[in-house]
């Protein structure tokens, strides 16, 4: 699962800082221009590597602390079956924020650090893992709706300018086929289900449909580093222009499914080819960013929890390892 | 409180192809990498064989030198086999 | 607490009297029930532990150790599928029978604790397993030999990994030592029930589907001190035995993670999912 690039609302463009050798920064804009893949080693403005390190390990932040919505029902799953997707699929998110955080530390920020600064509020994660899941049909819906505009995002950056980041993007696209289509399989069963199933697929999708929406972030009028990181090919697409290819895709599959987009102004624009919707609440999407959605503390203490409380773990095996060592020493 | 290092992990996909490199893990040592390796990297049968090193083993060319380093291989065009020419009726070479 | 005697063949037929109709899948006359409560007791081992270590998705030490015990855990839901598939419908049996028709042992469902304890009865289980597996993969029965050739292979990871964790956690810093000894304790007391040979393990036995544990007591007790040596920890004194699970004499906790686990199937008898 993806988070898009969030920074604080009303922040300005950065500039890139003066002291950049102007040789070297043409150097590096005409290889980004020209599609070539930016490597660890190779010399990259002090900008990109911040934007990049935040960018990346919020990704992989959103896929640790993601894996605490879905994890709360793999012990209620409802089948052998689904506990077993279900595990794997949560599994999966761990793997990707392996992926992730090790693409990060390429550029010089360690493992620890990144998580130091997610503890302790400093750095973002997505804003969709603050709400809760209240029934199973919410696992439903994460898969279908949450994945599905996760890979909308995700899709793109696989041609991303730096080589970790691309490469790890490709291995988390090949394995995030089965997440979305496993959500939609488990909405289907529900839709067509009795009426109280069909009844929590109805509310697991209102409950969703904006937080999907509102995954891909502010409107390009309001997200200032876009322009830079398309230029930097950090980005390829714009926030508005995903959200729209999401929507169109996804209302006639909700369509099949016999429910209702909770959206009255939904509409389709013969002229765009696309579907006009309504105006999300950004008031909200910035209280949750401000981590005061509904679960956000929950999340985050979870989190800190399994960190600090195991952190025994940790210190004894490296404990083991220098004992070894000396005694192989010795 | 001590992290743990990193580790490249390399997997060989098939027999007769070589190890890639495909990630690193973190790990206290190159046991538990291994195993760190396995169970991220493999989940989907991606290999029959796992390297792992230590990142700080690692020893690699520098970006700056590239240019000299790659650069003068790029005009010996007579090592490759296109740059002869050989008569048609010739077979076999 | 000292176990429950184990029910009397009277109770039993009692009770079979008074089960409703369609309460549960226990064995069925169609089937054999020797083969059937087999199935069951191997199929309720790895169902339970499975979802025992599915618990600890998103809170392990760290991410790799995370993706470790989730693959551990698929193992063993994978296995549990397709013994009690064997037995009856798989889904049937897990979520909708209650405790006292469960046959898995008390070791499995002991709550996590921490991650010392989880280790340590992963290594205690996992290591009667892979010798139980290996021994399976000659079963008289098909298709638990099967599935114990295609298990043996799974588990024996589990035991080699669970082995690592307690020779680390033994050997590593004071605190984890102690938090280690602790497992052992806590776990100690379980591990004569999995040597147990009642009545209906010895038909089983005797029918070829079946291994007598008690043939690899001794290999287990040296492969379990060998890694607790290394681990440079005595092994525990014995302690008086707790039995019963294989007739659904369980502990407490077994009815919260049933609770937990059966909810949805029993909130929703009607409903498929």
């Amino acid at each position: 699962m993806y988070t898009t690039e969030l920074s604080k609302p009303g922040a300005t463009v950065q500039p890139i800082a003066p002291q950049e050798d102007p040789e070297l920064l043409a150097a590096f804009e005409a290889r980004v221009a020209a599609d070539e893949f930016i490597e660890p080693k190779d010399w990259m403005p002090e900008a990109y590597r911040k934007t990049l390190t935040r960018q990346i390990s919020q990704h992989a932040h959103s896929e640790i602390v993601g894996m605490l919505p879905e994890g709360n029902w793999i012990t209620r799953a409802p089948s052998l079956r689904r506990k077993a997707i279900l595990l794997a699929k949560v599994q999966d998110e761990a793997g990707h924020g392996l992926y992730l955080y090790c693409a990060a530390e390429t550029l010089g920020t360690s493992r620890e650090e990144m998580i130091e600064a997610l503890h302790s509020g400093k750095a973002k994660y997505s804003t969709i893992f603050n709400y809760p899941t209240l029934t199973w049909a919410d696992i439903a819906a994460i898969g279908w709706l949450v994945d599905g505009a996760a890979i909308m995002n995700q899709v793109p950056l696989q041609r991303t300018s730096y080589g970790p980041y691309a490469r790890a993007m490709v291995r988390v696209c090949k394995e995030e086929s089965f997440h979305q289509r496993q959500g939609y399989e488990a909405m289907t069963e529900l839709a067509n289900g009795t009426p109280e199933q069909k009844r929590m697929a109805q509310d697991a999708f209102n409950r969703w449909w904006w937080p999907s929406l509102m995954m891909f972030g502010p409107p390009d009028e309001n997200s200032p580093n876009t322009a830079q990181s398309l230029r930097w090919r950090i980005k390829r697409e714009t926030n508005d222009e995903l959200r729209q290819k999401f929507v169109d895709i996804t209302v006639p599959q909700a369509e099949f499914l016999g429910l209702t987009v909770p959206d009255p102004e939904l509409k389709w624009n013969e002229a765009k080819g696309g579907y006009d919707f309504g105006e999300i609440d950004w008031e909200e999407f910035y209280a949750v960013v401000r981590s005061e959605g509904p679960v956000a503390r929950e999340r985050i203490t979870a989190r800190r929890e399994a960190w600090t409380q195991n952190a025994w773990v940790r210190e004894a095996a490296a404990a083991h390892e220098a004992k070894r060592r000396s005694r192989a020493a010795a | 409180m001590s992290d743990w290092p990193l580790w490249e992990v390399f997997v060989r996909a098939k027999g007769g192809l070589a190890h890639r490199h495909v990630g690193s893990v973190h790990a206290p040592d190159a046991e538990l990498a291994l195993r760190h390796a396995r169970d991220t990297y493999t989940r989907r049968q991606e290999g029959v064989s796992l390297w792992i090193v230590r990142s700080a083993d690692i020893v690699a060319s520098d970006p700056d030198q590239a240019g000299e380093l790659f650069e003068p291989a790029a005009d010996k065009v007579y090592r490759h086999p296109t740059f002869y020419e050989i008569p048609d009726e010739v077979k076999h070479i | 607490m000292p176990s429950l005697p184990p029910i009397r063949p009277e109770d039993e037929a009692v009770a079979e009297k008074l089960r409703p109709a369609g309460a549960f899948d226990a064995p069925s006359d169609a089937h054999d029930p020797v083969r059937a409560g087999y199935l069951l007791r191997l199929g309720d081992d790895a169902l339970i532990l499975g979802q025992r270590l599915s618990e600890w998705c998103g809170h392990a030490p760290s991410v790799e150790v995370d993706l470790s015990l989730a693959n551990l855990s698929l193992d063993l839901i994978g296995q549990a599928t397709l013994f009690l598939a064997e037995a009856g419908d798989a889904d049937r049996l897990a979520f909708k029978r209650d405790v006292l028709d469960f046959r898995n042992c008390w070791l499995v469902e002991q709550p996590n604790g921490d991650f010392a304890r989880t280790m340590v009865r992963q290594l205690l289980f996992s290591t009667w397993q892979h010798m139980l597996y290996q021994r399976l993969t000659a079963s008289s029965d098909a298709a638990v030999a099967g599935i114990a050739a295609k298990g043996v292979k799974e588990v024996a990871y589990h035991r080699e990994l669970a082995a690592e964790w307690v020779v680390r956690l033994g050997d590593g810093t004071d605190e984890s030592r102690a938090r280690t000894v602790d497992g052992l304790d806590w776990c100690w007391r379980f591990v004569p029930e999995l040597f147990e040979v009642d009545e209906e393990l010895a038909a089983a036995v005797q029918a070829g589907i079946a291994a007598d544990p008690r043939s690899f007591e001794e290999e287990y007790r040296a492969a379990v001190g060998a890694v607790l040596a290394d681990a440079t920890l005595p092994l525990p004194k014995d302690q008086r035995a707790i039995v019963g699970g294989r007739r659904g004499h369980h502990s407490e906790h077994l009815g919260h993670l049933l609770a937990i686990m059966q909810y949805l199937p029993r909130t929703y008898p009607d409903a498929k999912w």
